[in-house]
């Protein structure tokens, strides 16, 4: 199964081995990984579980879907160009090694 | 084994855990202990209502491992709960007998359903929703059940009845007021929210009055006010009374919950709080106290309360928030609507898009969206920030075009 790293804001990172079928959010509820609030439980719902995918991997992870796109305009931080959704990008062995830094605020 | 008295939080759901996790996160290092009477690790409940329990073997909504507390040093206590509270002693006795001194006391002990108050309620059939043990019951029943009753149109029972649509039952929605949703949502934004359920399937009855269910041991008919409808599982959501039994016993000021002031703390006793369902308290957007059952209150007053224990006092004034998800139809709401206020209904920029601006003396105070969450974002942010809204702001742009065009000029200014 995957591995994805969390980059925190502190500084730190977060090393989390997904389970399989899971999106990025869960993984990184499920691994205790604080900054990633995911109010909704992962409806596409509240933009609280936005994270930067590391820009050497944004291509291979994808861009986000309509209603995603629009709901990134409304993030509590900044949008960038590697801005996602953590709910709506779905985990597989080839996104194992996925590095996403989380942001300063959800909220 | 140290007697240091720390945090205990009664209770064991999404504001218990909002409560312990931010303690720690903040770097609290005293005991905390929380007696959660299901045996579940605490978990989500907004999915038990909407999809989940379709998949009834997959249903995995704990919020957080058990390691989350082992390595945190949280002393969890599943199928445990408080019978008493010692104010004097500051101690708490549990059902299994155990004694627990606090500093700080935290009720976050959610609602419990309002009972179905007719003659067969007890039939075998007959469900109602609140924990992940009763969503696996329901989602069992569904794959048999031909006809669904739903007792109650708001939140949980449009959301059950279609979920069981999707399961390939027949369903009617029993509803007493004479419409959906009469608490959560506008007049205005309801009639094509039930345009759209009947459009679905669904079988709307409002102004409708259940008199029995009935049944020879298991339901098979719902006796109502026009008709007798059959029924071979009945759901009913009728809404939710707070469980703040024990803080009436213990002498707390207790008024449909438990009443606590700007900073949470009960106003009878401030080494105990309140969060969550069972809490009732002062927020800046209403006049005199409000109580709310939404997941947002639970994390944000959860996260309050933990940060205040742990040296950051503030007052709760989060901007409440609500969101619904029946069958293809994402609502949500954005803000506290009075009846009083002015809706005004704006059609998105898809045909399945709709949003309700409700005014109140010409400024937006309340926003509920249809299948838009850009649009709810939108207006979260500008109501989060107190921005002032005017009707005239609204006449042609959205929400979400207003704060784009507002965030590009702060960021040239």
């Amino acid at each position: 199964m995957p591995t994805v790293i969390f980059q925190l804001p502190d500084g730190t990172e977060r090393k989390v081995i997904a389970a399989s079928g899971t999106v990025l959010m869960q993984a990184a509820v499920s691994g205790g990984v604080e900054g990633i609030v995911a109010e909704c439980g992962g409806n596409a719902s509240c933009a609280t579980c936005h994270v930067y995918v590391d820009s050497a991997q944004a291509e291979l992870v994808g861009p986000p879907n309509d209603v995603e796109d629009e709901m990134l305009d409304f993030t509590a931080a900044e949008r960038r160009p590697t801005s996602r959704l953590s709910c709506q990008i779905h985990l597989s062995d080839a996104l194992d090694g996925l590095v996403v830094h989380v942001p300063e605020e959800q909220v | 084994m140290t007697s240091t008295a720390g945090v205990v939080v009664v209770g064991g759901g999404q504001a218990a855990f909002s409560v312990v996790s931010t303690l720690r996160a903040s770097g609290y290092d005293a005991p905390v202990t929380v007696f959660a009477a299901e045996p579940h690790l605490p978990y989500q409940r907004p999915p038990l209502s909407k999809a989940a329990h379709t998949e009834p073997d997959g249903l995995r909504v704990e919020l957080v491992p058990e390691s989350f507390y082992r390595e945190r040093n949280i002393d969890l206590r599943l199928g445990d709960h408080v019978v008493a509270l010692d104010t004097a002693a500051a101690t708490v006795v549990s059902r299994t007998g155990a004694r627990v001194p606090y500093a700080h006391l935290v009720l976050a002990t959610g609602a419990r359903n309002r009972p179905l108050p007719v003659p067969g309620a007890e039939l075998d059939g007959v469900h109602a929703l609140r924990s992940v043990d009763d969503a696996l019951t329901i989602g069992r029943a569904l794959t048999t059940a031909r006809d669904v009753v739903v007792v109650g149109g708001g939140f949980i029972g449009l959301e059950l009845a279609r979920v069981a649509l999707t399961r390939g039952a027949r369903v009617t929605v029993v509803e007493l007021a004479d419409r959906l949703l009469s608490r959560a949502v506008s007049r205005e934004l309801e009639l094509p929210l039930r345009e759209r359920h009947e459009h679905a399937g669904v079988r709307v009855l409002t102004g409708t009055g259940v008199r029995a269910l009935e049944g020879p041991g298991r339901v098979e008919r719902v006796v109502t006010d026009r008709e007798v409808l059959p029924a071979d599982l009945v759901v009913y959501g009728i809404g939710a009374i707070p469980r703040d039994d024990l803080a009436r016993e213990a002498g707390l000021a207790v008024d449909d919950g438990v009443v606590v002031d700007e900073q949470l703390r009960s106003v009878t006793d401030s080494r105990i709080s309140a969060v969550g369902d069972c809490a009732r308290h002062p927020h800046p957007n209403v006049e005199g106290l409000v109580r709310l059952e939404s997941v947002q209150n639970a994390i944000d007053q959860g996260t309050l309360v933990g940060r205040r224990i742990a040296g950051s006092p503030a007052s709760y004034e989060s901007l409440p928030w609500f969101w619904s998800d029946q069958g293809d139809l994402k609502l949500q709401i954005a803000g506290l609507r009075s009846p009083s206020d002015e809706v005004r209904l704006v059609p998105g920029d898809s045909p399945e898009r709709l949003a309700g601006y409700a005014f109140r003396d010409g400024l937006l105070v309340a926003v509920e969206t249809l299948n838009w969450p850009a649009e709810h974002l939108a207006a979260r942010r500008l109501l989060e920030r107190r921005t002032p809204i005017l009707a005239g702001d609204l006449a042609g742009p959205t929400l979400g075009a207003l704060a784009r065009a507002r965030r590009a000029a702060e960021v040239r200014a």
